[in-house]
């Protein structure tokens, strides 16, 4: 008996530390406001878990109970009336000291939770259908500079994050680091948070924002300060010109094709913002908002037709000859 | 026949006639006529409850069988069965049919239902508006469904979140078809609503005071009001929406002084209350069928009552709840959090007030009963995750992922569906006469138990683990495949209990065991007609002396008299102690309310074309309200 008891304690503890995993999961806090979260979660599932015990121990013993048949319907007997009063009596006045119990462990959560500290790290972030702008704001404009999808954040360090939406509403959540907040076009919201350890943690938007809202993930890259100084710097810098004859090609094909009416690569004459900044595509994890890992392979997928990988995407297809593929996708690759 | 022939002829009374007379004039009087036209004209509550019902559960299976491809879809990553096209239609399709064409709706048609003969009267006030209503739903939902088939189906949500409702993200009538559909619903559950308010504040039987008023009226008297007071934001709404896309309006339009948020303000403010009223109604199923089946009247009737009306209050002060991640002001939120939490203890009084009179009753285990102990069992969850998801940062991660998805289904299928198939079974002898088949009832509830409890409770973990809403597939790398597909599974029997629900429902209609009058032995008044009722409910209006009538009088209740037998008479009377003042003359049967609906729904949907089919549509419909509101050579209209 009590050995059952212990395995089944025992499989209820792997399979509840099971639900804490996963490359998304809100219960494996990287930083100080999911923690926040995260404890203020197990702290209201516990209590919650203990009243949800209690009401099916009470409903159980009550049906349970031997009571003698009840011919008359009416006939009740005074003192257990008297008694289901006192009892259901407390039972209301127990849920609401527990409502105000939670409400104010809520609202000091909340405190922390919104409570802002001066940022390391200013980043903008646009929602679009379907990826992330982001945009590292410096007050020397020289030194602001835009990329995609990828938000890398010094280790340890507050990071705020503006948000606003560019044609609807998305929204910013990188579920390890802290909760989400919507970008709604026409409003300026903020998000701070920090990530105390080194790593890639995923975020994905959760805000239903039409067909490809399936795929509009992206990665928050945590770093040591100088490996994340050293990062910015390199974004900084404009796009190296290809060295390779097959490079130069490519890089002729994506002026003179569609690619350049949408997307900006600084150091070329592609400048148009309507889609994701290009300018060190191949230093980034992930094609199509964390949609394909980044590899020449998919590169040469994603260009060929995107509209199979991502049903609606606003990227056309567009005609590419058979010996103009491998130059682009060299092109593309060589972004770094 | 001269004036004063026609004149004594209407004064023929119930008070001397014998039972055989009486049953005969009465049914001279209130029947429905078998001919096509008749049916169509039809006003009576139970025959249009009875329709009301039926569509509602067709838009039920509607609605399930979106959500079976929803789940084939989920069921492992990266699947290709449904593209996000479809997928977005579909998850659109559940949601607004299983609220708008389902939900409400349903309720509702209990209440059309019942609510006259568990108040003791002959008919449901403004019939001919009853009749309209059900005409306009059904066109609205007939209206959504085609649309669905022709290709031209919402793919917006059925929250519609503008701007991606609006006229730049969301090109073509797709989302106006949307829009419209809940013009239409909402016409008719406004209409419905102030039936039913009328019906409860002056048509009950004699000496039903206040206090004498059963649960389920009570419960959907509060509905009513909510309905009142909740849908007319959501019209609002979707009326500016239907602006900003056909005439270049720009309310919600951010780059012209407009506000997306306000339409999530507008919506939710009827979004929320919405929820309550589905909910509020399946209370009052589970203190009938808690009453009937623990042998003993429902314990604390005054804090039950007075739990209803508080949660029908606080239902109007939770709507910013469902946008804490919006950005908005935390001083504001935080009073949302409190309010949201606060609800909690009047739902808590009414569990509680249940489970004493579980204990101290002798609780018998039908089917009905079975489905209110899954109630408990399910909903208590769904309530306890709902104070989860009121907490302000507690949303910010839940929000809008399955976590939520796990909560809404627990509230609204354990706390409404659960009672709902509960009732169905119960009153289901007062309808039809026959008994539901209790073998199958039992099996029909454990499938219905076991797969939603599988379906849904993993989406909980899900929904921690990063899955967001409304997404049509997931990456296999994410590691939500395993739970998705026992998901699925779980789906799958939920959905095989439905058929065997369905399958319960065409047997004992055509071979279930006869029932008799009050086959549970029932305290309230409805109990005391025959399975089914007569078209004129009570040959005789009671007289009422006890909160549980039947329960009072074992032998034969008292009954008023003097009520005209030969024209349609009921009887109205003060609201709170339900004194009689008048012998009060119910409409006849027509068939104006079908063509109004016709002339009404027409314009609706060619409106959606062109504003001016609001210009041209409003002659027909002027037409039919003349046609209808003409008085006719009737004794009703005479009088």
């Amino acid at each position: 008996m009590r050995g059952g008891l212990r395995v089944t304690g025992g499989m209820a503890a792997a399979w509840l530390l099971s639900a804490c995993s996963g490359p998304q999961s809100a219960l494996d806090p990287q930083g100080p406001h999911a923690d926040n979260l995260a404890r203020l979660f197990w702290i209201f599932t516990v209590i919650s878990a203990v009243i949800w015990l209690a009401v099916m121990v009470v409903l159980v013993l009550g049906l349970a109970r031997r009571v003698p048949n009840r011919l008359d319907p009416l006939a009740l007997e005074p003192r257990a009336e008297r008694r289901s009063l006192v009892v259901v009596g407390g039972a209301v006045v127990a849920t609401a000291l527990t409502v105000i119990a939670l409400t104010a462990l809520s609202y000091f959560s909340q405190r922390k939770l919104f409570a802002r500290e001066n940022p390391g790290v200013t980043v903008k972030v646009t929602g679009y259908q379907w990826w992330w702008d982001v945009r590292y704001e410096s007050e020397s404009p020289d030194r602001t500079f835009t990329t995609a999808n990828e938000i890398y954040v010094p280790v340890g360090v507050p990071v705020t994050v503006k948000l606003t939406g560019y044609d609807v509403i998305h929204s910013f959540w990188v579920p390890s680091l802290t909760g989400k907040q919507d970008l709604i076009p026409g409003q300026d919201n903020e998000i701070q948070f920090v990530a105390s350890r080194p790593g890639v943690y995923r975020g994905q938007c959760a805000e239903f924002c039409g067909w490809q809202h399936a795929h509009m993930g992206m990665f928050v890259v945590a770093l040591p300060r100088p490996e994340f100084e050293a990062w910015a710097e390199a974004q900084r810098t404009p796009a190296a010109r290809p060295e390779d004859a097959e490079g130069q090609k490519g890089a002729e094909l994506f002026v003179s094709k569609a690619c350049v009416m949408c997307h900006t690569i600084r150091g070329t004459s592609a400048g148009s913002r309507v889609g994701p900044d290009l300018t060190h595509f191949a230093s980034r994890k992930s094609i199509a908002s964390a949609t394909l890992p980044m590899s020449r392979g998919n590169i040469a997928a994603w260009v060929v037709d995107p509209q199979g990988i991502k049903p609606g995407v606003n990227m056309p297809n567009v005609s590419i000859a058979a010996d103009e593929l491998d130059p682009l996708v060299s092109y593309l690759a060589g972004l770094r | 026949m001269t004036t004063f022939e026609k004149a004594t002829h209407l004064d023929v009374r119930d008070t001397d006639l014998g039972q055989a007379e009486l049953h005969a004039r009465l049914l001279r009087t209130w029947r429905t006529g078998s001919s096509l036209l008749d049916r169509l004209s039809s006003v009576d509550h139970k025959v249009i409850g009875r329709r009301y019902i039926i569509t509602a559960f067709a838009f039920l299976c509607l609605g399930g069988l979106s959500a079976m491809a929803m789940r084939m879809q989920l069921a492992q990553p990266e699947a290709k069965l449904i593209g996000p096209d479809l997928y977005n239609q579909l998850f659109t399709m559940h949601g607004t049919t299983m609220m708008f064409l389902f939900a409400v709706p349903v309720m509702e048609a209990f209440g059309v239902y019942l609510v006259p003969l568990m108040v003791g009267t002959r008919n449901i006030a403004f019939p001919r508006l009853n009749a309209f209503s059900y005409w306009v739903y059904l066109f609205g939902g007939a209206f959504l469904w085609i649309s669905f088939m022709l290709k031209i189906g919402p793919d917006v949500g059925w929250f519609a979140y503008v701007p991606l409702s609006g006229p730049d993200f969301s090109p073509g009538k797709r989302t106006d078809v949307w829009a419209q559909m809940i013009t239409f619903t909402e016409v008719s559950a406004l209409a419905v609503a102030v039936e039913i308010i009328v019906t409860v504040f002056k048509l009950r039987a004699p000496g039903m005071t206040l206090d004498r008023i059963p649960l389920f009226v009570w419960s959907m008297l509060v509905t009513s009001f909510l309905i009142i007071f909740a849908m007319p934001a959501v019209m609002v709404a979707s009326t500016m929406l239907i602006l900003d896309r056909l005439v270049g309006t720009h309310f919600f339009n951010p780059a012209e002084g407009g506000d997306a948020l306000l339409w999530q303000h507008l919506f939710w403010f009827f979004g929320h209350p919405e929820v309550y009223i589905i909910f509020i109604p399946a209370t009052g199923m589970v203190s009938s069928i808690i009453a009937a089946f623990s042998r003993r009247p429902v314990f604390g009737y005054l804090p039950l009552v007075l739990s209803l009306i508080a949660v029908g209050f606080l239902s109007f002060g939770l709507w910013v709840h469902h946008m804490f991640v919006t950005g908005l002001p935390q001083l504001g939120a935080s009073f949302f959090t409190a309010s949201s939490m606060l609800i909690a203890v009047p739902n808590g009084i009414q569990i509680f007030c249940w489970l004493a009179t579980l204990w101290d009753g002798k609780p018998i285990f039908k089917t009905p009963l079975l489905f209110v102990l899954g109630f408990f069992f399910i909903f208590v969850i769904g309530g306890l995750s709902g104070v989860m998801v009121a907490s302000v940062p507690i949303d910010t991660q839940v929000h809008d992922t399955y976590f939520v998805v796990a909560h809404f289904h627990y509230v609204l299928i354990g706390g409404a569906v659960f009672p709902l198939i509960g009732a169905l079974y119960y009153w289901f002898p007062k309808i039809t006469g026959r008994l539901m088949d209790e073998n199958l009832g039992r099996w029909n509830f454990w499938l219905a138990f076991i797969g939603f409890n599988v379906a849904f409770f993993p989406m909980h973990i899900l929904g921690l683990q990063g899955m967001p809403r409304r997404v049509y597939t997931y990456l296999p790398e994410m590691g939500w495949g395993p739970l998705n597909l026992l998901a699925s599974v779980g789906a799958l029997l939920l959905f095989i209990s439905f058929v065997l629900l369905l399958l319960n429902v065409m047997i004992s209609v055509a071979r279930g065991a006869i029932a008799d009058d009050n086959p549970w032995d029932a305290g309230t008044l409805e109990w005391a007609t025959s399975s089914p009722p007569a078209p004129y409910n009570f040959s005789r209006v009671p007289f009422v002396t006890h909160r549980e009538p039947l329960w009072d009088n074992r032998d034969a209740l008292p009954v008023v008299t003097g009520l005209s037998v030969d024209s349609r008479e009921l009887i109205s009377g003060t609201v709170t102690e339900a004194f009689p003042q008048h012998r009060e003359s119910s409409p006849a049967p027509s068939i104006w309310p079908l063509l109004a609906a016709i002339a009404v729904g027409a314009a609706f949907v060619a409106s959606i074309f062109t504003p001016w089919a609001v210009v041209w549509g409003s002659i027909p419909v002027a037409i039919a309200l003349v046609g209808w509101f003409w008085p006719k050579d009737t004794p009703e209209d005479e009088k």
